[in-house]
């Protein structure tokens, strides 16, 4: 499909910008001006919003399909939350209205979303206070990571290593590292979870922190938890929760319960704001009472009045991780979304993400290597071995599933599974869209016995097949300038 | 419920099928002694009940005012087909490109957005966003670093103080020497960077214009730098480049900035889009997604993440950046933007925004006592102008009537406790600049 | 079965000794599961190494691993010809596609190397 950037007719327009109604004309020295305006593409909005609406046609969303991309909580996202998120009257507020005199009160609306947030974000997660100001769940990680950095040097503790298991995310080691730790992999055991008797011995002094998922990547929940924040607290260390997988504990288990100092929310999964094809997410950061000081400095709190502010008077504060509060507008959306999930919404969330999974997992295990013989939570991962050894690869069963109209799970993650592809179906999904997966899941293992050929030929019913990924990182081509 | 599609009879069916009776029985392997009890939130709402509910809550916001408020984050007028654009759910309820074939419309647009990036900026590759103007340029320092193997920075006073706040931040712990230089009148001080410079500075980082509103010429910065080998990152407002001459013509190497001006609302602190550009010999250590073209094996171009070894998925604790989830649907809102303004159409914009604030600062150099602080420099559409009354008076004075202005100058600069920073765009109008100028005159 | 003449490491690295130089690839086994090479970060000339420090990275689309200095020394030499060519790590891994040479500043290190044989079976063990 041709680039807007092709598309161009020189002198086509657009927009109509307002004259500037003043008589005068800024003429600003030559030197600082561009010789000519940026090549940008000159087109009616006709052929531009055609343009993206073709662009649209080449896209598949959770409102197109199951997307059952296994870590990522692909649930569905309320039409309400988006009407909510567009409100004229947070849309238009500029940030910086409440730092200037007389401002706070102009605000009130927003500080209060702020502040609620904040408690009910506490309630779920047991936590003692939580900032917005993280812009994604990686960027929770790295604040996650400053605040056990902090409270080390309040401390005066010596600390060097952060341990993580062999399943995490990518964004846990990466993030550990940005923040200048070492970090050390503790392996998993054969049920899957971390292996307590191996990280028993790499717990030491100069230990920071453990860094963990519940239930982790493989959708299994680690009963020794309370063992491994025991051993960890022992040493002065602090335990991090990585919260991508809360979709499981919802309404029934709280991290703070079960012994983690800091825990990281993503609002684009659990929350059920949009993924927005690679964001804008947002990733809250809560901690333990003896943590909050160290928190990011825009804390809102309440008056006895009932009136809300901006709290700057936080000296051990690690400062700004970002220029103000938060991705306000996706806060709001996932405010939106808890208000009307409500206390009995959210355990039910939980009841039904895991119920969900298991159900695939149980009608799935029987064609695919199943790693783990347990009981899963709200995703699991199958192996494509089985079907690797008659020379279909996890890569093909997710063309196949592309030609089916259902996005492909998410594969060749948790690196620890040959094959691996990891399945969540989130709580939104219904009984015959899952029915319908398995029947696809079924036919494709069953061709990869029967007749391979045609699972690695597809994707056969897209605009573009397979891409050749090796010519474009050996020669590539990343604009058009 | 809302949002389970599920009814109670299908539950049983599938629990049926598994052999179980109650969805408590997948939960056996969390002991009780970890469980929590009922959450002391309130009931669910309906639909109409949250609209409602927060709908006063927003009402409980002013956003009425006439606003002169700026400091990197400006009110510009966002066309209704922007808007539409981004709300096909075909894009926003889409996530990574993992798969490509499936995702070309995220992808081709993602590498439309870069393009047009590039050529805004004079540069030559950048990816897909960060998540701010200000963790871009961290990044852009980090990426610096990484190149040059050293462990200086030397940045500018008349960075945005915000920024400089979150670099901070971020690399207090990490035995990187960060230098500040102090500005003159409103733009770098070349004479104070040039004595911090040495062969341990990894890179200057300056912005255009400056946090001040001044427009420079950095090409004599970047000469600076790279005579002891480091580099020069420019932080810049993509609406000024329109008309004023991109970083990538004057010698810098990383270029940053704040894409919220193209067709985001300020939205009260976020989401924003952060934009990294450079040249293309340094793109193995740019942080952040990047889409590349490529052909499948009928030789039809088709677009793909590329580079990805960089990446926190593969490179993990070596990654260049730990960013996965990142801007991606303000990318793409800033992508429709830019073809909705189009080439004359920002030109011509960025010119309209010049006029008016030309227009403002010489009325507003007419009242006594009112003075251009930075007077003998050059502006876009942003100015510092000093009064014989404190800010903070004015300000407050200036809410009363309606109208927002200023920025919390005093915290980063305790000198400019009379002085009031100024933005204008172009939906100032005529009669608003005029209103303001005359409630101004009656204040002060 | 691997080149006779030629030392591994457990990290798939072979090494060609030639009185003090080393010469480094990375083995038929590395090129394999790392799939197509799409880049290979060359180690500066002059760089001095301890036995174990990462010298460089190769990159393929889905991976990237370290390459290690089999023994103390400095960087002689990188194959610039990887740099358009990374395909020849996977087309030739021991010829063409070597990688660094360097001058090793003491030799006993390199009798920690890995036979041929003791590097097959090492694979093997990996196989199961």
């Amino acid at each position: 499909m041709k680039l807007a950037f092709d598309k161009s007719v020189p002198g086509r327009r657009a927009l109509r910008n307002v004259p500037s109604g003043v008589s005068v004309k800024a003429k600003i020295k030559q030197s600082l001006l561009r010789g000519k305006p940026a090549e940008l593409p000159e087109l009616s909005e006709l052929d531009v919003v055609r343009h993206f609406t073709a662009l649209s046609n080449r896209n598949f969303g959770v409102d197109s399909g199951f997307y059952p991309l296994g870590s990522c909580t692909m649930k569905y996202n309320p039409k309400v939350a988006e009407r909510i998120g567009r409100y004229p009257g947070f849309a238009y507020l500029h940030p910086l209205l409440p730092q200037l005199p007389g401002g706070e009160m102009m605000v009130q609306g927003a500080l209060a979303v702020l502040h609620d947030m904040d408690l009910m974000l506490r309630e779920i997660c047991g936590m003692g206070a939580f900032t917005m100001q993280p812009l994604a769940g990686a960027h929770g990680e790295l604040t996650g990571v400053m605040l056990i950095a902090a409270y080390h040097k309040d401390k005066g503790n010596a600390k060097t290593t952060i341990l993580i298991p062999d399943t995490a995310h990518g964004t846990n080691p990466a993030s550990a590292a940005i923040a200048g730790y070492k970090v050390r992999v503790i392996p998993s055991d054969a049920e899957g979870v971390m292996d307590i008797d191996k990280l028993s011995e790499a717990i030491g002094d100069d230990t920071a922190g453990v860094m963990l998922t519940c239930p982790n990547t493989l959708g299994l929940f680690n009963p020794k938890v309370k063992q491994i924040a025991d051993m960890v607290h022992a040493v002065d260390g602090l335990m991090y929760y990585d919260g991508a997988n809360l979709n499981a504990l919802l309404g029934r288990c709280r991290p703070g319960d079960i012994g983690f100092d800091i825990v990281h929310i993503n609002l684009h999964k659990t929350f059920a704001t949009p993924h927005g094809g690679g964001g804008p997410g947002a990733g809250p950061v809560g901690v333990v009472e003896r943590l909050a000081d160290y928190l990011p400095i825009s804390v809102v709190r309440e008056r006895e009045d009932g009136t809300h502010y901006l709290d700057y008077d936080r000296g051990k504060s690690i400062g700004y991780v970002a220029p103000f509060y938060g991705n306000f507008a996706i806060i709001l959306r996932a405010y939106a979304y808890i208000l009307m999930l409500g206390s009995e919404g959210l355990p039910r969330v939980s009841a039904d993400a895991v119920l969900n999974a298991n159900y695939l997992l149980h009608k799935l295990r029987g064609a695919y290597h199943v790693p783990y013989e347990r009981l899963c939570k709200h995703e699991f991962v199958l192996s494509a071995s089985r079907q690797a050894a008659a020379g279909v690869r996890a890569m093909d069963v997710a063309k196949a599933l592309i030609d089916r109209r259902c996005h492909p799970p998410t594969v060749y993650f948790p690196l620890t599974v040959e094959e691996a592809m990891m399945i969540e179906p989130t709580e939104t999904e219904s009984k015959e869209t899952l029915d319908e997966f398995v029947k696809m899941m079924l036919e494709i293992a069953d061709l990869a016995e029967t007749d391979p050929g045609r699972i690695t030929s597809c994707p056969n019913t897209t605009p573009v097949g397979r891409l050749d990924e090796v010519r474009a990182a050996r020669r590539p081509d990343l604009a058009c300038v | 419920m809302p949002f389970i599609s599920n009814t109670d009879q299908q539950r049983q069916d599938m629990l049926a099928e598994m052999g179980l009776s109650d969805v408590e029985d997948l939960f056996a392997d969390i002991p009780a002694e970890m469980r929590c009890g009922k959450l002391d939130l309130p009931a669910g709402l309906t639909e109409q009940e949250v609209r409602s509910r927060i709908a006063s809550l927003a009402d409980h916001n002013v956003t009425g005012t006439v606003s002169f408020l700026g400091g990197g984050f400006y009110d510009h007028f966002i066309p209704a087909a922007v808007e539409a654009i981004v709300s096909r759910s075909e894009f926003y309820t889409a996530y990574t490109p993992y798969q490509p074939e499936i995702s070309q419309g995220t992808l081709q647009a993602i590498y439309e957005y870069q393009s047009a990036i590039c050529r805004l900026a004079g540069m030559e590759v950048a990816n897909a966003s960060l998540y701010d103007g200000g963790t871009a340029l961290y990044e852009a320092m980090m990426m610096a670093l990484r190149l040059t193997g050293r462990r200086r920075i030397i940045v500018d006073e008349s960075v945005s103080p915000i920024y400089r706040t979150m670099i901070r931040s971020y690399t207090g712990n990490l035995g990187i020497e960060l230098i500040e230089t102090c500005h003159d009148n409103g733009l770098p001080d070349r004479d104070a960077i040039e004595a911090e410079l040495n062969d341990q500075t990894a890179a200057v980082v300056v912005q255009n214009p400056t946090f001040f509103g001044c427009i420079d010429n950095v090409s004599d910065i970047a000469e600076l730098a790279h005579a002891r080998g480091a580099m020069l990152i420019a932080s810049v407002y993509p609406i000024s480049l329109g008309i004023l001459k991109p970083p990538g013509e004057m010698g810098a190497d990383i270029v940053t900035g704040e894409g919220q001006s193209l067709g985001m609302p300020v939205s009260f602190g976020g989401p924003y889009l952060g934009f990294m550009a450079t040249r293309t010999k340094h793109v193995r250590k740019m942080p952040g997604r990047i889409v590349g073209r490529t052909v499948d094996a009928q030789g039809r171009d088709g677009y793909v993440l590329a580079l990805q070894a960089r990446e926190q998925h593969i490179r993990r604790e070596k990654a260049t950046s730990n960013i996965c989830t990142n801007q991606g649907l303000c990318a793409l809102t800033a992508l429709a933007y830019l073809c909705m303004l189009g080439k004359e159409g920002l030109s011509e914009l960025a010119q309209v925004c010049a006029d008016k604030a030309w227009y403002l600062q010489q009325r507003l150099a007419e009242l006594p006592g009112v003075t251009l602080r930075h007077g003998d420099r050059w502006y876009f559409n942003e100015f510092v102008v000093d009064m014989p009354l404190p800010a903070d008076k004015v300000i407050r004075k200036l809410m009363v009537r309606d109208i927002s202005a200023g920025f919390p100058l005093v915290r980063y600069f305790p000198e400019m406790d009379h002085s009031l920073l100024l933005a204008v765009t172009e939906k100032r109008t005529k009669q608003e600049m005029d209103l303001f100028v005359h409630v101004l005159e009656t204040i002060l | 079965m691997v080149p006779e003449q030629l030392k591994y490491t457990d990290q798939h690295e072979w090494v060609k000794i030639e009185d003090n130089t080393a010469t480094v690839g990375i083995t038929d086994h590395a090129q394999n599961s790392l799939g197509d090479i799409t880049f290979v970060e060359l180690p500066s000339p002059g760089t001095e190494l301890a036995a174990g420090d990462e010298a460089c990275a190769i990159e393929s689309c889905k991976a990237a691993a370290s390459i290690y200095a089999p023994a103390a020394g400095k960087i002689a030499e990188a194959n610039q010809t990887l740099d358009d060519a990374p395909a020849l790590v996977n087309k030739d891994c021991y010829g063409q596609g070597w990688i660094y040479k360097m001058e090793i500043s003491d030799a006993c290190e390199l009798d920690k190397l890995m036979t041929a044989q003791q590097y097959q079976k090492f694979l093997d063990e990996q196989e199961q």
